[in-house]
């Protein structure tokens, strides 16, 4: 019979009150009477190594996870609406999306970019964009991730800079940078230049950032693409891992030793993403068991010491490749599910696709139907009450087991063989997963595997949404309106200044120097994305694509 | 694939900034399977890339995958070109979130057919074996 458990978590930070239905309170934690030394060993409590049950003893109880959309468009005013609508709806952090011309280093006034402005996400050429984005919004009281790779070292001298214009000193600051690049190459796309530059470029945001702002996770290592371009459930934990580890030997590389820097890295696992069928139960496990994996790795392979080192930091992105398009209001019974694996898997924060996924960035009521959905979840299902209520349960504990050894033998598979990153370069990695998402799209298909509303219990409703109904409809004067900000911005420049920035910042390029300090002066100067960019490809080269079919 | 024809070739292309290259991938599968010879054109190709690929690989087809949204004005560039490069004979089609109520638009712009999110596999592989003009 499994008791409420004392682990000290009430002594360490107050816990909020719970009631079942019969007005008996709710324990934060359960566990067995007698832990014998296999429970202790896998399991423990929450907490407590290896991690199994959460990195937090008391989580939810403690504070309930960050609920976190995706969001940005346009220009920076127009993002800067979206934000304090989010945060006046209840949202507790922000998720910022930058269009794909700041993403590719771009500046609103290229040609090339020209479809694209504002289009995805927030155009950001400058600080000045940044600081724009950002009105009124403390950032030392509202933490920020930031979707950004091949530019998250630029990006993120802009948001120091927008804080320092804030009077927010740099300690304070809490937010995340995805900065991983591998995963751009795998799967996402927004490469710039080959992957060593691009994890130098990786490591010295991370090596900054443990330094100088500890609360900004330097990188988020991304499962969610790599299972949106065609991952099984344990490849999808595998490749992120396989990353880390390459970014983790690049900075011990430097001298560093995993608990100077680890503690700034944290991961962005999948729920709902990949081929093959989900499975609640299945996702939940993955989720405890890469926390499992994790700690193991870090504590007997790499010699860490401190706990941070060895906790597993995740945010969780429910995933839109099974949002369908048919009956898109089904999705969000969808996201629910996900959702629900995600907390009762012990996540620290949910981002989900939105029911119109399939069709354009979410609506302003597909968004806020998102947040509900956490919301419902926190506040009406008592599921937050408890810390890992499935533990101990002879299915959940089975499937964490056996999703462990399958993620543990890829990692080993790869690990034995260099490591991932010739793998990514050859495009080996890319064929694979090319492959097994033809396959998953074949069985669906042939109805092998089924997809309510799609290939199983279809209507024939009225397909309102590619008509366009209640969608976000785009603002074609973005461009023009973006174009002008930065022709105003450039005009007010010191342009020798500007010149003398670029040169020092080519120059650290040859070097071995960190480069963040220096994206950071070259952003007080305003230097632009694009001009910034263009120096770093000059040093680095550019990126050509292996053969990815 | 009948024997005695000719193979159909095409090329799969990826036009602007959009990285999202899972559908474009499954398609090529999905062709190839179907006997068909296809040449990808890898990410963020521009229209004049794309153009001068097919020339000189002689394509039948150019399949574009849009997924940003940002493709009515790629599909006018690219068919201004095409125009003016004498290819009437190559079928372009075009596939990813395309909006409903752009789909006339974008066929009186010369785009042959659009495949959005309902489309599945054997539909575009049909429709390239019944118009390709190989």
């Amino acid at each position: 019979m499994a008791k409420p458990k004392d682990n000290g978590a009430k002594k360490e930070r107050p816990v909020r009150e719970a009631a079942y239905n019969s007005g008996k309170p709710v324990p934060v934690v359960y566990g067995p009477d007698a832990p014998d030394a296999a429970y202790r060993e896998k399991i423990g409590l929450p907490g407590e190594y290896p991690y199994t049950r959460g990195i937090y003893p008391t989580m939810y109880r403690g504070s309930l996870w960050t609920m976190r959309q995706y969001a940005g468009f346009s220009t920076s005013a127009d993002t800067n609406a979206r934000f304090h609508f989010l945060l006046g709806n209840g949202q507790t952090g922000l998720s910022m999306a930058y269009d794909l011309p700041t993403q590719l280093g771009l500046d609103s006034d290229d040609e090339a970019a020209q479809d694209d402005v504002g289009r995805l996400g927030v155009a950001v050429d400058t600080a000045q964009d940044m600081a724009d984005v950002f009105e009124g919004i403390p950032l030392d009281r509202v933490s920020v991730s930031h979707t950004i790779n091949s530019t998250a070292a630029i990006i993120q001298a802009f948001w120091l800079i927008a804080a320092e214009r804030q009077g927010v000193a740099l300690e304070k600051l809490r937010g995340t940078f995805q900065n991983d690049m591998l995963k751009e190459y795998i799967g996402r796309g927004t490469w710039i230049f080959p992957p060593r530059p691009s994890m130098r470029l990786v490591a010295d945001v991370i090596e900054y950032n443990a330094k100088h702002c500890p609360r900004v996770n330097a990188i988020s290592v991304s499962a969610t693409h790599i299972a949106e371009t065609g991952a099984t459930l344990a490849q999808d934990v595998a490749f992120p891992i396989l990353n880390a580890l390459a970014y983790i030997r690049e900075l011990t590389g430097r001298g560093l030793h995993v608990d100077d820097f680890v503690p700034t890295m944290s991961f962005h696992l999948s729920v709902g993403g990949g081929v093959g069928p989900f499975n609640l139960l299945e996702s939940i496990g993955k989720l405890r068991a890469a926390r499992r994996i994790w700690a193991r790795t870090m504590k007997e392979k790499y010699g860490a010491k401190n706990p941070k080192t060895m906790q597993l930091k995740f945010s969780t992105g429910n995933c839109g490749s099974r949002m369908a398009a048919r009956e898109p209001l089904n999705n969000i019974v969808r996201q629910t599910l996900y959702t629900l694996a995600a907390v009762l898997g012990g996540t620290r924060s949910v981002n989900m696709a939105c029911f119109d996924e399939a069709f354009e960035i979410p609506s302003d009521e597909s968004i806020r139907t998102a947040l509900r959905i956490q919301q419902v979840i926190a506040h009406e299902s008592g599921v937050a009450d408890t810390v890992d209520p499935l533990a101990g349960g002879y299915a959940v504990e089975a499937v964490t087991d056996q999703v462990e050894e399958e993620i543990q033998a890829i990692v080993d598979d790869y690990e034995s063989r260099g490591g991932i990153v010739p793998f990514i370069e050859s495009g080996e990695i890319q064929r694979l997963l090319a492959r097994q998402a033809y396959e998953h799209q074949r069985k669906i298909a042939e109805g092998e595997q089924v997809w309510v509303g799609v290939n199983k219990f279809t209507s024939e409703e009225e397909d309102r949404m590619s008509a366009g109904e209640g969608l976000y409809e785009v603002d074609d004067s973005v461009l023009e309106k973006q174009k002008e900000r930065l022709a105003r911005v450039k005009a007010a420049r010191d342009e020798g200044e500007v010149a003398a920035q670029l040169e020092k910042l080519a120059r650290t390029c040859e070097s071995k120097e960190n480069l963040v300090p220096y994206l950071m002066d070259a952003a007080r100067a305003r230097l632009t994305v694009g001009e910034m960019t263009g120096v770093m490809r000059g040093a680095f080269g550019a990126y050509v694509e292996p053969s990815v079919v | 694939m009948e024997s005695g024809t000719k193979r159909i070739r095409v090329l799969m292309a990826k036009p602007g900034l959009d990285g999202h290259d899972r559908g474009v991938k499954v398609i090529i599968h999905a062709l190839r399977d179907a006997g068909m010879e296809v040449i990808y054109s890898g990410l963020r190709q521009t229209v004049e890339q794309i153009v001068s690929v097919a020339i000189q690989e002689n394509v039948d087809v150019i399949g574009l995958s849009i997924l940003s949204g940002s493709y009515m004005g790629i599909a006018r560039r690219l068919m201004a070109r095409i125009r003016e490069e004498g290819l009437d004979d190559c079928l372009v089609i075009l596939g990813g979130n395309i909006l409903e109520r752009d789909v006339a638009q974008l066929k009186s712009l010369g785009i042959a057919e659009v495949f959005n999110h309902h489309a599945e596999m054997a539909e575009v592989v049909s429709y390239i074996r019944n118009n390709a003009a190989a």
